[in-house]
């Protein structure tokens, strides 16, 4: 039996007919096609899908559906405006902090968690911020400098 | 050499802004119109015999579309080298791993398929099974596979110069052991892929690969295809390391379902089946003997190693031979002697993995330097500028190295690190330590034995003269070679970045042996070059034609055309451009003829400019048996130091600071080749620390995922200062050459010396557990009598 959830994603308000058993990543991924949101292990090891929900970041496959309705989410698909894209996504792309990128959306997300809640973060704080999100290509030596320098 | 505009910069990445979005489109994004779903069925024993596979209840689950086993299969062999082509699609007499696949359902959802797949029937007569090396080659040790007595799947044994000769005249012999665990990639991207046909009967494979062209032939020599009626186009792909270089079962097996269906089928794995079908980093067990002279003077290295196959064949037999031939350098070296051996077991099959072959040896070997400098009395670091080889060397194995900035490497780390302050200095528990290491910049001969070309590129300039779009069928996992490629274009027909489009990664573009061995930025770039000059060529012959001028006194660049002495009158030529660009506002004002008009100007004239390059390397090597493997057009080569803390009471190591430097040749992207030499490191130091994957007794993998196979994660990756050492490769586009792979050679060996330094300890065997460096601590402390 699907259950209607209400939610907003990326400020867009959604009501939405789910199975009880979907994942909010493959709500995103499947049915929204909001394809941004990767999936690396669907057991919340990786950190490729996640996304911020009430202004904390999740791992969106271990979030069911149902359990977003009333949420408000922030997927890597809202950061850019129509000014173009956003500052965390350019340090990214600036600083070489960007590889296979298929670990980058998470990243990013778990990076505007950090900045949001934590303007001027220590390297240590910056360290942990990230710590959910595994990343194989970069030894992420650039993320780290793509981070640091957008300490306000 | 030359002054460059845009090679040797910073340049941003063409691919970065889609990825840093979220638009850059990776296989499990994209569905097509009435798509199925498809899923394995894979065995859950080791070793069995299958007695009768009865599909006819899955068959009749709703929404099932197709069950394939072998009989749809059938019996084609395939594999990585022809020469070693040990498995089928699907097993047909008998499974010889956990994970090993038996067939498979195409559904109208992935919940349908697998519900499918749980009703497919095998009767199995369990077979006993082997897990280890000793187990397979042991007396009456039940055989995976017919024709391989003892389980033995290659075995290799050289001689170069006289080894027996080498050791009686060396002052020092030191013979140790190492061992290392089974490594997984643990690439971020679990492999995926679309099959579907056409109504002409065209198959196109979308996959997660890093080998479209490899993908290209297995797939149309297992379907019985042609070539040309088969297209594999990679999407992004989330990284490779090595696994992904051959076509998996799941492919096949996909692209069989989409022939059956007639629809686009879709397959995923899930990240256990990424363990299950393995193919990553061998666990090698190596004895070295090294000898010396009492001035440090290199003589002979006497190396056995047995390899930990797996069930079937991989890229094992390029492996057992690289693991030997990739140890000689970077050192001079008259004798050395080899034998090594891969065994099949029951456990999913290793394959190649960043460092192909070499990572392990190299731990070994570099540790022996250290031990000969200590019983000497030399430092580490003097000791291997003592033996290095030098540009233009060529190793007992007929390694040539045409350039080898080894020495600037090794300075620079010095310098970097301050290892001539701290090197002795240090308090206990506190340890610093270096190696070096070197790799090959592309395979010098392809998996199959061929004289095909290695790459071949096209480069097309738009009609407007505007745009060169850059066509290859090169593989773009993550290194940045996309960016690298467009680079050279650009700075080859001396227009600015910003005007070059580039698509990659689909087989209809070409031939491209792909992403391996570190071979793209060498080869790809060899052939984009060529590509690149030879539409530039094209156009400069026109406006030859068109000026009445000799063409050797004109060149491109910065997107105009420069005239030796004075420049012509191009008047009419610009006139000719203005009418033809009617409408626009943009017209060209500059005292300079503009490339963008040049190229009109030559499409006018001669219809589409097309350039094409190709690239193979010239004869490489010696004539012994494998000499093949190792050879390569250059080799790129790096040295490290590694500082580090360990807790003498918990044998806890730290790892507090990595100075890596490496020689790419001409770098063509100095952000992307730091960034090949900081992943390089972390993977070498998730090996050394604590990556491993373990069975259980029934063969099958205990920690499947990523929280229980530990990958290096932002907590753990100590600073790393990466120094780039240029060098002009000869062989090389614009003198590039490798550092994919070469990095992560010294950073296990080097992590291993700062340990001994720290602890006065020498661990044999990886990774570095606790517990393992504090056994090892007592026993260091029982012996000498510390308390």
């Amino acid at each position: 039996m699907k259950k209607i959830i209400h939610l907003t994603i990326n400020e867009l308000d959604h009501e939405i007919a789910v199975e009880p058993n979907k994942t909010l990543a493959d709500l995103l991924r499947y049915d929204l096609k909001l394809t941004g949101t990767k999936k690396g292990c669907d057991t919340g090891d990786c950190g490729a899908c996640t996304v911020i929900m009430n202004g904390d970041p999740v791992n969106s496959c271990l979030v069911l559906a149902v359990q977003t309705n009333g949420s408000r989410i922030e997927t890597v698909e809202g950061l850019s405006t129509d000014e173009g894209i956003h500052p965390i996504q350019k340090a990214f792309v600036e600083k070489g902090a960007i590889q296979c990128g298929y670990c980058t959306p998470g990243m990013i997300m778990s990076t505007k968690s950090l900045l949001d809640k934590n303007p001027n973060p220590s390297e240590q704080e910056i360290r942990e911020g990230i710590s959910g999100n595994l990343c194989r290509c970069t030894g992420y030596t650039k993320i780290f400098e793509a981070i640091e320098s957008l300490r306000s | 050499m030359k002054e460059f505009d845009i090679i040797s910069t910073r340049a941003n990445r063409i691919d970065t802004p889609d990825k840093a979005t979220g638009r850059a489109v990776f296989v499990d994004d994209i569905s097509r119109p009435g798509m199925l779903y498809g899923a394995l069925l894979q065995s859950p024993h080791a070793h069995a015999k299958i007695l009768s596979i009865d599909t006819s209840k899955a068959e009749k689950l709703k929404g099932v579309k197709a069950v394939i086993t072998s009989k749809d299969a059938g019996s084609i062999k395939y594999g990585v080298s022809p020469a070693r082509y040990d498995e089928t699609v699907f097993a047909i007499d008998k499974v010889r791993y956990v994970g090993d696949e038996i067939a498979a359902v195409a559904a109208e959802s992935l919940d349908i398929a697998l519900a499918a797949v749980d009703l497919i029937k095998v009767e199995y007569e369990i077979l006993p099974a082997v897990l280890t090396i000793e187990e397979a080659m042991k007396d009456g040790a039940p055989l995976l596979h017919e024709g391989s007595p003892k389980n033995l799947c290659a075995e290799v044994h050289q001689e170069f110069g006289n080894v027996e000769e080498g050791l009686k005249n060396s002052d020092i012999i030191i013979t140790t052991k190492m061992k290392n665990k089974r490594q997984d990639g643990a690439f971020i991207e679990m492999q995926g892929c679309i099959a579907e046909f056409d109504n002409l009967g065209v198959l196109t494979l979308t996959s997660s690969t890093q080998v479209p062209h490899y993908v290209q032939r297995t797939v149309a020599m297992v379907l019985g295809m042609d070539i040309g009626k088969v297209r594999v186009i990679k999407p992004y792909v989330g990284a490779g390391f090595g696994i992904k270089a051959s076509a998996n079962p799941m492919e096949l097996a996909c692209c069989i379902l989409a022939r059956k269906t007639k629809k686009p089928v879709k397959m995923n794995y899930t990240r256990d089946q990424v363990f299950m079908l393995a193919r990553a980093r061998h666990q090698f067990s190596h004895t070295i003997t090294t000898g010396a002279k009492k001035d440090g003077t290199l003589m002979a290295i006497k190396h056995e190693c047995w390899l930990d196959g797996g069930a079937y064949t991989s890229f094992g037999i390029a492996t057992v031979y690289y693991t030997g031939s990739l140890l000689g350098g970077p050192y001079k070296l008259d004798n050395m002697s080899y034998d090594g051996y891969r065994v099949y077991n029951n456990k999913p099959a290793c394959g190649a993995q960043r460092g192909h072959g070499a990572v392990i040896a190299r731990a070994a070997f570099e540790q022996q330097l250290d031990m000969i400098a200590e019983k000497i009395g030399m430092d580490p670091l003097e000791l291997r500028i003592k033996n290095m080889m030098e540009t233009g060397d060529t190793t007992c194995n007929d390694l040539n190295m045409s350039s080898f900035g080894m020495s600037e490497c090794i300075e620079a780390v010095r310098k970097g690190s301050g290892w001539d302050q701290k090197k002795g200095k240090m308090p206990k528990g506190k340890g610093i330590g270096m190696a070096c290491g070197f790799f090959v910049s592309g395979a010098g001969y392809p998996i199959y034995r061929s004289d095909t070309w290695h790459g071949t590129v096209i480069v097309k300039l738009t009609e407007d003269g505007g745009t060169a779009l850059v066509y290859t069928a090169s593989a773009e996992i993550g290194q940045g070679s996309d960016t690298a490629f467009a680079m050279i274009a650009a700075e080859t027909l001396g227009i600015p970045l910003e005007n070059v489009r580039l698509a990659s990664g689909d087989t209809d573009m070409g031939v491209d042996l792909g992403a391996y061995s570190s071979r793209q930025t060498l080869m790809t770039g060899h052939a984009t070059k060529d590509a690149a000059e030879h539409a530039k060529r094209q156009v400069l012959e026109v406006l030859a034609e068109q000026l009445k001028a000799p063409v050797e006194n004109m060149d491109i660049r910065n997107g105009f055309v420069e005239f030796k002495g004075a420049a012509p009158d191009f008047s009419e030529l610009r006139t000719r451009y203005i009418k033809e660009h009617r409408g626009w506002i943009d017209n060209p004002t500059s005292e300079k003829l503009s490339f963008k008009e040049a190229s009109r100007i030559a499409f006018l004239e001669r219809g589409s400019i097309v350039g094409t390059g190709k690239y193979k390397p010239h004869n490489l090597g010696g004539k012994f048996k494998g000499a093949a493997v190792g050879t390569s057009p250059a080799y790129g080569c790096s040295a490290q130091v590694a500082e580090v803390t360990v807790d003498m009471e918990t044998g806890q190591v730290t790892i507090d600071k990595i100075t890596d430097a490496h020689d790419c040749g001409k770098a063509i992207n100095l952000t992307s080749v730091e960034g090949q030499m900081q992943g390089s490191v972390s993977m070498g130091i998730g090996e050394a620390m604590h990556e491993e994957v373990i069975f259980d007794k029934q063969g099958r993998v205990l920690n499947h995922d990523l929280a229980e196979y530990k990958i290096v994660t932002s907590m753990d990756m100590p600073k790393v200062e990466a120094i780039v050492v240029e060098s002009d490769e000869p062989n090389g586009p614009y003198g590039a050459k490798e550092v994919g792979e070469g990095a992560i050679m010294p950073t296990i060996p080097a992590i291993l010396n700062a340990v001994y330094d720290a602890a006065g300890v020498r661990l044999n065997e990886l990774p570095l557990t606790p517990e393992r460096v504090y056994n090892a601590i007592q026993e260091y402390k029982e012996k000498n009598k510390i308390k």
